[in-house]
């Protein structure tokens, strides 16, 4: 299955003007083991979704919030002429696509 | 004795809930706190001095402040009018001014605290070794300095005791930590650092750190071992997940976050279910800095922009658009070298294409490029160091635009659907961020101009 039938809400933000955050966050606690536990979210396979080097990238496992993050450096500084996302809003289609092996029957 | 605070919203101008607020004020806050900026909105704001938000919306929200808070309850307002610079710290200033007038209050003593960073400080602490790069920082020395338009220091919690020192009824400080408006008089009376920065830290934003975010205020009671925060509102509840997430939110480290006199370190922070709407928190730990460190933020003019709008929809143009935009930009790069050449050199002006419906949002990181859309929208800017050039090029851009030959048709074609007529909008200046590094100064004060004034009716 995807991730964004497991999550409760994928979002990405800017973190400062030349730092770009994504949040992967659940409401449930099974769904959040079962991501965890699949391995699926680590820094390499993050690294090349957002085209970034797995060097530039945080990643954080956050258990008290349900949540993964990923921090990377903006390709380019917030309201840059060339960057479309003042924001940063809009850059976390990618994630929603990851695959995540079937959450078993209860 | 708990310390007691409200945050009447996640930003002045944003919209206090009245209901909600009074309910707040019913419970006898020490104090009462927003933000009223941040460095999200760009570096427009900055650079041009003047704020994101409508002046009615400022105005609505700090007349309630104003008005509702009673005296003796201490009103503090960060990062006045977005960008926290002095203009934007006067226009607020002057809101403050109308409100008391119109509304024939008390005389109403403020301390004004004004953020902005002269060029001849940053260049002696550049000097003396005193300013250091963050992460991703950008290149940065004297000229750097001289180019800026505006560079303002976020100040930490050590202004705002100064200024709540001096008795005041509104502290209106220009860039300013979020969270410091909330920890700075805790910290006075004696909370632990962890509790006092990362209660700040939740309520900053608002009810942004409920289950679902609603129109609502947010309260909070500090003790030397917790912190309740209890969101007030119809139909607003914080659980221990929706607080505990709510600090990943902008950051982009969630359990370490840096502040002038050390770093929050939310390791360990415990959250419970308190009641059926309040989450406890606990465990917040705070590391204090070795050094005492000022950030920066800071923006120099770039130059002019002049914008075109427009469509395609030729599928024969769509499926080869790389190379038709790209033989378009050079036509047009081949015509103002001839034409404004003696005016512009090839590094002075740019052109920067938007393909809304290819990748104009995520630029090279879309991963979709290889689905042709049945339309493609360009927004096409032209920039150059004044707006009569910018302008002249998106004349000379219109031609090429239109009327580029592609190999499918034989005959002139008309292969850009324009929005407008005229075709160009003006967009006036534009402001690049210059500076994200941090200062650090002799003393917590020396960056920071603390006035007290009192306004009469």
């Amino acid at each position: 299955m995807k991730l964004h039938e497991l999550t409760s809400l994928i979002r990405s933000k800017n973190a400062g003007p030349f730092s770009l955050t994504f949040d992967i966050m659940f409401s449930d606690a099974r769904a959040y083991e079962h991501v965890k536990a699949s391995g699926a979210l680590n820094p390499a396979a993050l690294a090349s979704l957002l085209h970034c080097s797995p060097n530039q990238i945080q990643f954080f496992v956050c258990d008290n919030a349900l949540a993964f993050k990923a921090t990377i450096p903006r390709a380019l500084p917030a309201g840059d002429p060339a960057d479309g996302d003042l924001h940063g809003g809009q850059q976390f289609a990618p994630l929603m696509e990851i695959d995540i092996p079937d959450l078993p029957v209860k | 004795m708990p310390v007691k605070f409200l945050c009447s919203s996640g930003a002045v101008g944003s919209g206090i809930d009245l209901p909600s607020f009074r309910e707040g004020l019913a419970r006898g806050p020490d104090f009462v706190a927003s933000d009223a900026g941040t460095i999200d909105a760009g570096p427009y704001h900055l650079g041009a001095g003047n704020g994101a938000y409508a002046y009615e919306a400022i105005r609505h929200d700090l007349d309630i402040l104003l008005s509702e808070v009673p005296r003796g309850t201490p009103i503090l307002i960060g990062s006045a009018d977005t960008a926290g610079g002095d203009p934007h710290v006067e226009r607020t200033l002057d809101v403050v001014r109308d409100v008391v007038s119109t509304r024939k209050l008390d005389p109403l003593r403020v301390a004004v605290i004004r953020a902005e960073q002269s060029k001849d400080y940053l260049k002696k602490m550049l000097r003396e070794g005193r300013i250091r790069p963050l992460e991703n920082a950008p290149h940065f020395d004297e000229d750097t300095i001289e180019r800026s338009t505006r560079i303002v220091g976020m100040m930490g919690a050590e202004p705002l005791q100064e200024a709540l020192g001096h008795n005041v009824d509104l502290v209106l400080a220009g860039r300013c930590s979020d969270s410091a408006l909330f920890a700075a008089l805790p910290i006075k009376r004696g909370i632990p650092e962890g509790l006092a920065w990362h209660a700040g830290k939740v309520v900053e934003c608002g009810t942004l750190t409920c289950e679902t975010y609603r129109r609502g205020t947010m309260y909070g009671e500090l003790t030397q071992d917790h912190a309740i925060i209890t969101p007030l509102g119809r139909d607003l509840r914080c659980t221990p997940q929706s607080v505990a997430s709510h600090s990943l939110y902008e950051n982009g480290d969630p359990y370490l976050h840096r502040e002038c006199s050390g770093t929050l370190d939310l390791t360990h922070a415990r959250f419970t279910q308190h009641d059926p709407v309040s989450v406890k928190i606990s465990g917040s730990g705070y590391i204090p800095a070795d050094q005492y460190s000022v950030k920066l933020e800071g923006v120099e003019l770039a130059g002019y922009q002049t914008v075109i709008v427009g469509g395609i929809r030729d599928p024969f143009i769509i499926r080869q658009f790389d190379r038709w935009i790209g033989e378009v930009k050079a036509e047009i790069t081949e015509r103002v070298g001839k034409l404004l050449g003696n005016r512009l050199a090839a590094s002075d002006w740019r052109i920067d294409v938007h393909a809304y419906g290819r990748n104009a949002v995520m630029g090279g990181r879309e991963p979709k490029l290889e689905e042709p859309p049945h339309e493609i929208g360009l927004v096409v800017c032209l920039s150059a160091p004044t707006q009569e050039l910018a302008t002249k090029i998106a004349e000379l851009s219109r031609q090429p635009l239109l009327h580029h030959p592609i190999p499918e048709w034989s005959g002139s074609i008309t292969g850009f659907a324009c929005l407008f007529n005229r075709a160009y909008i003006e967009r006036g200046p534009y402001w690049r961020f210059c500076v994200h590094h941090v200062v650090l100064p002799h003393d917590p004060m020396e960056m920071f101009r603390l006035d007290v004034v009192t306004l009469s009716a």
